[in-house]
């Protein structure tokens, strides 16, 4: 599928004459000796990425990355000095003015650090601000403003001032402004920065719970990789208007390409990155019908100390090599010996489990079942293979399989 | 001890005066008559207008207004203020010295609100029109009396001109001021939904420059009345005139009567048009709401001012 945002090679240098500035770039001088030499300061060099409709793009950075320069030219509020921003494959640094507005009016909305509501309008009047200028009728208008602020949960604020909100209710009506105009695209510049840590997280949830019904394109800047890591499909780091890595959460913590991207990983939890599918291994089960001998090879074999043991589909519980060992060696070679020593009461996560959840599971010492929403088997984790990847430790995780390619 | 006008001397004044009187003067005195077309069709009107209203009623209406937008205080002042004009015998003269400064700020808004917003779009624009508005309000006003006389004639029309010169500058600052106030994140957020260079002015930098562009009103204002008795030099009349013919006949009965009413007619000006300006601040409101609230009863308004206040 066509992406819905496809950028190429953008730069952006400010000063008089960035032009030149840019040959010295592209023939390899550092941002600095640029500043030093011609005073110009690059902004953005060199980006190119893609955002899939639907999708959340996190542009990670700390102050002065560039990262704002950077979304504020994909709705032309910055000109690019080169390169190309394709949205729907209309080119928005090449395009007219008139084009422009018309995707600004219609396409993209964007929301703002400091929420940048009006204070001379009611936060109906601000909701709708995009409508008006639209030329929509004042009667739908209201309507639509009063329906964007319920999704926010502010309907009964309407016509209250935004100096009579906290800052939290105040970016919700930043992002009900946005969603008023019924855009494909959200361009969100730190808009969580200027809140405390426990609305950030609230707003954080609420952000994912809306997209999970809306399904915009959002492309969203942060400087915290924690916020980034929680909310994107795909993640840039950017350092000196260049981006050092893009890639999913996983990727980014799992095998950072180089030191600085390191030293953000270093403070992340990772329990709340990876799931119970990155740290599985493969569904190895027995049947329950089987020979208990064959059982115990089977997890020799595997170098495993416990099975799961499934009645055609079901899981019916786990067996660990002691117990069937010692139940063979106490009744010599018994038949049924599986179904004496089965656990029944063994630990289950869903595959989509963060790995913090599964601290309590691993603690019993069985392995984990992990399941898909029917309840089927599709995977075991391994106690050790959690806190494997929690420590971030490769060779303890070599016995395990990963999604996360090892680190070059 | 050798001083620079041994070696040459410049006849500057001459200059100036071939300029005015043989260039400007015969070339462009029709150009400077015409000039003059709409300020005398808005002085009329507003002295016609001034003249025709009753007196009484006239100041009930004033007091009216001062009690809405200011207070009872002022109400009362207003009332009091007025009545003590009429029973000095100064009815008329105040009432054309009003319309002159109506007239004179109309057009200094109608001027300097466009160029203030104008230069507060372009640094370049405002670097050449700074040190001209510099010129005007450091410049002594008698200067331009002498080439105003010789292009506009004397009377009242000419005077308003000069009025205009001397109390633009405010208005063009203080416009300039409020719109480059508006915060930046502000300007970004509706361009960034697609606003139209007129609906950004219209919708945002206006009402959020209204409170200072008011102030810049009142300055205007305070300034066309410190010029009424400078404009009375070249034929304008009014309490100008009184206070002039007082002078020059030595009558400080009459020159103080004229200055007494000058000062009360300021007075009341200034803090109506303050509190309008003040008004506005509290959350910036259209002009249209603004001229509403003059009109909606009282406790509404109060019942806002509390709202607002919180």
């Amino acid at each position: 599928m066509e992406p819905k945002v496809k950028v190429r090679n953008l730069f952006k240098i400010f000063g008089d004459a960035p032009e030149t500035a840019l040959e010295r770039l592209k023939q390899g001088q550092s941002k600095e000796q640029i500043l030093e030499e011609t005073g110009h300061v690059v902004g953005v060099q060199d980006a190119s990425f893609d955002v899939g409709e639907g999708s959340i793009f996190v542009v990670m950075g700390l102050s002065g990355s560039g990262k704002s320069t950077l979304v504020r030219m994909l709705n032309g509020l910055i000109p690019p000095t080169s390169g190309e921003i394709l949205i729907d494959g209309d080119d928005v640094a090449n395009c007219s003015p008139e084009r422009l507005r018309d995707i600004r009016r219609n396409k993209i909305a964007m929301v703002f650090q400091h929420f940048a509501l009006f204070p001379h309008k009611t936060i109906a009047e601000n909701t709708a601000y995009g409508l008006k200028i639209k030329g929509v009728s004042a009667a739908e208008r209201r309507e639509k403003a009063l329906q964007s602020l319920d999704q926010v949960g502010l309907k009964a604020w309407a016509d209250g001032y935004p100096s009579e909100l906290s800052g939290g209710m105040q970016q919700r009506v930043g992002l009900a402004r946005g969603l008023a105009t019924n855009p494909q695209i959200l361009l969100m510049d730190e808009p969580f920065g200027a809140l405390d840590p426990l609305i950030r997280r609230e707003m954080q949830e609420e952000l994912l719970q809306l997209q999970r019904s809306l399904k915009k394109t959002i492309i969203f800047i942060t400087h915290d990789l924690n916020e980034a890591l929680i909310l994107g499909d795909r993640i840039a780091i950017m350092k000196d208007g260049r981006f050092v890595q893009v890639g999913t959460a996983q990727e980014i913590v799992a095998d950072p390409a180089d030191d600085y991207v390191s030293a953000f990983v270093a403070d992340i939890d990772r329990g709340r990155v990876f799931t119970a599918g990155h740290v599985a291994n493969d569904a190895q089960a027995v049947q329950l019908s089987d020979d208990s001998q064959n059982a115990l090879k089977a997890m020799e074999d595997l170098n495993r100390n416990a099975l799961y043991v499934l009645d055609g589909e079901r899981i019916v519980g786990v067996v660990t090599y002691q117990d069937l060992s010692t139940a063979i060696r106490e009744n010599g070679k018994a038949d049924g010996a599986l179904a004496d020593v089965l656990v029944s009461d063994y630990p289950v996560a869903n595959r989509d489990a963060q790995l913090h959840e599964l601290y309590g599971l691993a603690s019993t010492g069985l392995p984990i079942a992990v399941t898909d929403k029917n309840g089927s088997l599709i995977g075991v984790v391994e106690p050790e293979a959690v806190f494997a990847q929690l420590s971030g430790d490769e060779q303890t995780q070599d016995s395990v399989r990963s999604d996360t390619p090892p680190a070059a | 001890m050798l001083s620079p006008a041994d070696i040459l001397t410049i006849p500057f004044d001459d200059w100036v005066n071939t300029l005015v009187r043989d260039y400007l003067v015969p070339n462009f005195r029709p150009f400077f008559r015409a000039l003059q077309v709409p300020v005398t069709t808005v002085l009329n009107a507003f002295d016609a207008f001034f003249q025709f209203i009753p007196m009484v009623v006239f100041t009930l209406v004033l007091a009216f207004i001062a009690w809405r937008v200011v207070g009872r205080g002022i109400a009362i002042f207003t009332l009091l203020a007025l009545t003590f004009i009429d029973m000095i015998g100064l009815w008329t003269e105040t009432m054309t010295t009003l319309s002159m400064i109506v007239t004179s700020v109309l057009f200094c808004t109608i001027i300097g609100v466009p160029i203030g917003i104008l230069v507060a779009g372009s640094n370049k624009l405002w670097s050449v029109v700074r040190p001209i508005l510099d010129i005007m309000q450091t410049i002594p006003s008698f200067v331009y009396l002498v080439p105003i006389v010789m292009l506009f004639g004397v009377g009242m029309v000419p005077g308003i001109i000069a009025t205009i010169i001397f109390a633009l500058p405010p208005i063009i600052r203080l416009t300039n001021l409020g719109i480059r106030n508006v915060r930046g994140d502000l300007i970004e957020a509706a361009e960034a939904f697609g606003s139209t260079r007129w609906q950004m002015l219209w919708e945002v930098q206006l009402p959020l420059a209204l409170r200072t562009v008011m102030a810049g009103l009142n300055q205007t204002l305070m300034l066309s009345l410190s010029m009424v008795v400078i404009a009375a030099l070249i034929g304008a009349g009014g309490l100008g005139l009184t206070v002039y013919t007082g002078l020059g006949r030595l009558d400080v009965g009459g020159a103080t009567a004229g200055g007494v009413g000058i000062v009360l007619l300021a007075i009341i000006l200034d803090r109506i048009t303050q509190a309008l300006g003040e008004q506005s601040g509290v959350r910036t409101p259209s002009l249209r709401q603004m001229l509403v609230s003059v009109f909606r009863p009282r406790g509404a308004v109060t019942g806002e001012t509390n709202k607002t206040g919180n």
